[in-house]
């Protein structure tokens, strides 16, 4: 059981006695912590008792009414500010200005707390409150240790890229001690996984190689005219194979002639990527369609399929870097997690778009719009 | 006791990993339950007392080893729990568990890096358990 001091600073007991009858009974917990926090509830009502109070109990938590008799709530903050206070800092206040609103959370005030407050509502304030305030440090606590975990690009890389190994090595040593009998046969299923990690150690590096070539500078002469359904016809052409063995059908709808100015080969990116995941992420039986059109100024790629979707919280971070969506129909499709976050490098380049539609279980829609004739090409 | 008294949990997302890691531990002799994700192992957790957890640091999201620890320390404060991972050192992400600080927001008794031999592995499990 740990204890949170809570300082209040209001010039009405009422107010005062009500945070400390609320909060003595009252406990956080969070899936995080290993104990409960409870409360102890200081009072002041001035600021210039709340300083002194402030300056020697070091609380965690400060309830701040703004309207005080001598010095102001804000000035309180700026206070606090100054001494770089470990502290979470809530205004309680009936003339929540916009003004006020503004400074104080500018000078560090974390939350609102309107008066006057049901119990119910405090509680909720000092429970989101308290969780912001372990949070903060856990990760502070990190920060100093030197041991932040940064999720950059060269971690997640190395975990991508061991892992096979990894497994791969795992294998070679159980057939190396003969660990499941003397016959080649014994090893089969290893033998196909290892084979099956080889493959997507593969891919994942054509991926990279694909990555490090769209952050080379551009070469202005490879800018052409490039037909994209020409490159579409061609991208449905790499996946029929495996669009075969999946039952997908794809379809091609080329509304207009969809010319723009770009390197041929980071067209073949964008598509290749999309047409091969809208086959990947289908059902068996599923449909796949590329509609193809353009306006004066641009034009609009539409890649649909009727898969898997993706739900909404997993949408938000699609783009990122060696973001795979893990769950139960994911399992058993392999990708690097690149594929994607290169389309939209890609994609930005160019001064285009790219959004995401999707339903789990009815299937997904990326919509890409290009400019026909990109000024810069950055 | 001997070790076939004992159950293991196991969570790891790559099937690989988890299917060695249960091989050798069934192999030395233990009993093995194995989930490939921290929402299954917070299901399991949740019904079920193991006596010994090994999970992947990173799964569903990037912390989820972290998280298990938490949970199967808070219900259960006496199972021996090793967290394991592929990424080491110089990639920033790393802990040794040997000073009091880090013990004291990583649950885990042991950390250990994967690609570690199955007999450490087994050698490691016998001494948390004590055998």
């Amino acid at each position: 059981m740990a204890i949170l001091k809570v300082l209040v600073i209001d010039d009405e007991p009422g107010i005062r006695s009500g945070v400390s009858r609320i909060l003595n009974n009252f406990h956080v917990t969070y899936p995080f912590m290993d104990e409960d926090y409870t409360f102890e509830v200081i009072e002041a009502a001035t600021g210039e008792d709340g300083i002194i109070i402030l300056d020697r109990d070091k609380p965690d938590i400060l309830l701040l009414d703004n309207k005080l008799p001598g010095i102001q709530g804000v000035e309180v903050l700026e206070y606090v500010r100054k001494k770089n206070y470990d502290i979470v800092v809530a205004m309680i206040t009936s003339y929540a200005s916009l003004d006020v609103a503004v400074r104080a959370t500018r000078d560090g005030a974390t939350d609102f707390i309107p008066k006057p407050f049901t119990p119910q509502e405090l509680k909720a304030s000092i429970e989101n409150i308290t969780k912001q305030q372990y949070l903060k440090r856990i990760t502070h606590k990190l920060n100093q240790d030197g041991k932040k975990i940064r999720y950059q690009f060269l971690s997640v890389l190395s975990h991508e890229l061991k892992a096979p190994l990894n497994a791969i090595e795992g294998y070679l040593r159980m057939m190396q001690e003969k660990q499941a009998g003397d016959r080649i046969e014994d090893y089969a299923d290893p033998i196909d996984r290892s084979l099956q990690r080889i493959q997507g150690m593969r891919n994942l590096i054509m991926d990279l190689l694909d990555f490090t070539k769209i952050r080379l500078e551009r070469k202005e002469e490879k800018i052409q005219e490039v037909d994209l359904a020409e490159i579409a016809s061609n991208a449905i052409v790499t996946v029929q194979p495996y669009a075969i063995q999946m039952e997908v059908n794809i379809n091609l709808d080329v509304r207009s002639d969809a010319v723009i100015m770009a390197d041929p080969s980071d067209m073949e990116i964008v598509l290749n990527n999309l047409i091969s995941n809208a086959v990947k992420y289908n059902k068996t039986g599923g449909k796949a369609e590329i509609t193809i059109d353009c306006s004066d100024s641009e034009v609009i790629i539409i890649v649909s399929d009727t898969g898997i979707g993706i739900n909404k919280t997993d949408s938000e971070n699609l783009f990122a870097e060696f973001v795979r969506i893990k769950n139960e129909k994911t399992r058993n499709i392999s990708g690097s997690g690149l594929g994607l976050s290169i389309v939209k490098k890609v994609i930005e380049l160019y001064n285009g778009t790219i959004n995401v539609e999707s339903t789990p279980d009815v299937g997904t829609t990326f919509t890409i719009r290009l400019p026909k004739k990109p000024l810069t090409i950055t | 006791m001997k070790k076939s008294d004992y159950t293991i949990l196991i969570a790891d997302d790559d099937p690989d990993y988890l299917f060695q890691t249960h091989y050798y531990l069934e192999k030395a002799g233990y009993k093995t339950v194995t989930v490939e994700s921290q929402a299954e192992a917070e299901s399991v957790i949740s019904r079920f007392r193991p006596d010994l957890a090994i999970f992947d640091l990173m799964m569903e999201s990037d912390d989820s080893g972290f998280i298990l620890c938490y949970k199967l320390k808070k219900k259960y404060p006496d199972v021996p729990v090793i967290l394991a991972t592929a990424v080491s050192h110089e990639t920033g992400l790393s802990f040794s568990l040997d000073s009091e600080n880090e013990k004291s927001w990583i649950r885990a008794d042991r950390y250990l890096e994967k690609g570690i031999r199955p007999e450490q592995l087994d050698q490691e499990v016998m001494k948390l358990l004590k055998l």
